[in-house]
């Protein structure tokens, strides 16, 4: 069963009244129950905020399954998300993430590789469209001005990497 | 006419996102001189400077915020800094480098319109900007720039930063509302305009981070010196954001009416050698495209853009060069509206899936004959009947690349293939 740490606890009774209403918190305390669940939200996260926050687990997952930002399926340590849309897709997005995915033995997006490192998503215009294309790794700063190339060594270092996230903060 | 640094002058220099930086270059200064000055003479100056908001709707703000009812009821003010329109990345910008100046517009358009609560609503992908911005308010909040007592001139003001998870949506101002009360990002239906009803049903004043920082030189050098730049009906200057195939994509500052392909050709360095333009979206994806003949005479400037049947939008220009297949584009455009429909509204929700499917058959190679009007029927059923503008946002591309680029359309239902690039494009070659 997930529980948040003590300082997770901490947080969400602080966001609980940053707002004028305290389900205006549902966001950012799934961010957190994400990052400390490993990088996605699982059934049990829902229930156990909802008990934490005295809210609906409805009202919770309700957030949870209608932004992007929260995955509802287990991702590998390193999400890689890349940006295929209007620029990003005229500039080779698309084809980036599909040699990305290949050298981490992903068959298809949303997978998870067998070594756990990694999970593709294709995602919409990252407001970054002049440096095309490019990619946000978990909730890091983006990593920008990508080529096939570039990607594919970006895939080797995280990997050699190993455990550690692209920024070693994991999620 | 070059580019010129108005809103952007300092944003070179580093230290402008600290406190001291800012101050530095008078930094706040205009806030004292605002919080002296009588509320309404405020809105009134706004006014006269002819500031349009530049979210994408190019309303005038001095206008909107004329709006607000009289009711004695607790206001708020929005910025909104969901910037997710595909091509836009200015405010971004402005958020990394100048963070103080947005909040400084912020408190100053706040008293201007009575508010003591503001938030930045910031998409959930921008972790760096917010990072920055959070570190600026508490700096500010350190200062007794944000809080109870401003300068000491009796005004209370609290600022914060609300963060998004994801959702195109959350940009269209209901939307945004909806999603700062800890729902779905949902819009709803208007009226009630949110300047009479918004955020927790009180009277609210959404606008754009560029809008609210253009609100720090207004009161610097007043209507009129604002209006040294830009036209009659577009005053002032704005942040273009410029992608696609040209040598140096990037943000720029130049005065609304600046001819379009003078900033292709000289700020961003014109396209690679041996390319001809083929097209431009003007404003943001949901902006109708431009052919290159079109681009010749084009201004950038409200005015000009619509007469061209287009708009200004939220100033994002992609360019796109003779090697890109119209069908190609067209196909990631479409994925994006149906993918971020919120799909309250039958038009909108079916509209976007069903051109998606279209678009997608067709760079596929499956399509058949009669989808090319079949599309341009299902884009103009989309038009004007739904809560918000994202039906209309989506319809629009799908026209005018339909009717403009036509030949390419049924080109490749016709040879099942694009008639660029000897027809390699991603869908005939990823699998
Ligand atoms: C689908 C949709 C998405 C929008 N996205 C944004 C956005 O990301 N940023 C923005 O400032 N305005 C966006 N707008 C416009 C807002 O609804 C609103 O008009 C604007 O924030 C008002 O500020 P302004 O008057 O300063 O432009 C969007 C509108 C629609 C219909
Ligand atoms: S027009 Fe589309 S996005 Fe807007 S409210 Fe209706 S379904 Fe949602
Ligand atoms: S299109 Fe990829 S960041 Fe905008």
């Amino acid at each position: 069963m997930f529980k948040l740490s003590d300082e997770g606890l901490k947080y969400v009774k602080n966001e609980l009244t940053r707002y004028e209403v305290k389900q205006s918190a549902i966001i950012r305390c799934l961010y957190r129950a994400q990052d400390e669940n490993g990088g996605w939200v699982s059934p049990d996260v829902i229930s156990h905020l909802s008990a934490v926050m005295e809210i609906p687990s409805a009202q919770i997952e309700e957030v949870a399954t209608f932004y992007t930002m929260f995955n509802k399926t287990p991702v590998g340590k390193n999400h890689i998300q890349v940006c295929v849309t209007l620029t990003c897709g005229m500039l080779g997005g698309r084809e980036l993430c599909d040699s990305m995915m290949k050298e981490a033995g992903c068959k298809k997006t949303g997978d998870v590789s067998p070594d756990g490192l990694f999970t593709f998503s294709k995602v919409e215009c990252l407001g970054s469209c002049d440096t095309a294309p490019m990619i946000q790794i978990n909730r890091d700063p983006y990593t920008e001005n990508l080529n096939t190339e570039k990607g594919l060594e970006l895939v080797r270092k995280l990997r050699t990497a190993g455990g550690a996230g692209a920024s070693g903060k994991g999620h | 006419m070059a580019e010129i640094k108005y809103l952007s002058e300092h944003y070179a220099k580093p230290e402008y996102q600290t406190l001291d930086g800012y101050k530095k270059f008078g930094g706040y200064e205009m806030l004292a001189k605002a919080l002296k000055m009588e509320p309404q003479k405020i809105i009134d100056e706004v006014k006269a400077s002819g500031l349009r908001g530049r979210g994408g709707a190019g309303f005038a703000t001095g206008v909107k915020w004329g709006f607000l009812p009289n009711n004695g009821e607790p206001r708020y003010l929005l910025c909104n800094a969901d910037e997710s329109e595909p091509g836009t990345f200015k405010d971004r910008v402005m958020m990394e480098r100048a963070p103080h100046q947005l909040i400084e517009g912020m408190l100053i358009s706040a008293f201007a319109i009575k508010s003591n609560k503001a938030y930045i609503y910031i998409r959930g992908e921008y972790m760096g900007p917010a990072a920055i911005l959070e570190k600026a308010i508490a700096e500010a909040k350190a200062a007794g720039l944000i809080g109870k007592n401003i300068l000491g001139a009796g005004f209370d003001c609290e600022l914060d930063l609300y963060l998004g998870a994801g959702a195109y949506i959350c940009g269209e101002e209901t939307g945004m509302i909806s999603s700062l009360e800890g729902l779905k990002g949902q819009p709803k239906l208007k009226p009630p305009f949110p300047a009479v009803q918004g955020y927790l049903r009180k009277p609210t004043i959404v606008n754009n981070v560029e809008t609210l920082a253009a609100v720090v030189p207004i009161i610097r050098d007043g209507a009129a010196g604002y209006r040294k730049y830009g036209t009659e009906k577009s005053a002032g200057t704005k942040l273009f954001s410029i992608s696609g195939n040209v040598n140096k994509p990037g943000t720029y500052e130049v005065p609304l009416g600046y001819p379009l392909m003078d900033l292709i050709n000289i700020e961003c360095g014109g396209l690679k050698p041996g390319r001809k333009l083929k097209a431009v979206v003007p404003g943001g994806s949901s902006a109708p495209v431009l052919t290159a003949e079109e681009c010749k005479t084009a201004t950038l400037d409200y005015e000009c853009l619509a007469q061209l049947g287009s708009m200004l939008g939220s100033g994002a220009i992609i360019v796109i060069d003779d090697s890109n297949c119209m069908v190609d584009v067209l196909s990631t455009i479409s994925h994006f509206y149906h993918h971020e429909s919120c799909g309250q509204c039958t038009p909108c929700r079916e509209g976007t899936g069903w051109m998606e499917r279209i678009i997608h058959g067709i760079v596929h190679g499956h399509g058949s004959e009669g989808e090319v009007d079949l599309l341009l029927k299902i884009a103009d059923n989309m038009k004007g009947r739904t809560i918000c503008a994202l039906s209309d946002a989506a319809a629009l591309p799908v026209l005018s690349f339909v009717t403009k680029f036509r030949d390419e359309f049924e080109y490749f239902i016709r040879e099942k293939k694009s008639k660029v690039r000897g027809g390699q494009i991603y869908a005939q070659i990823s699998h």
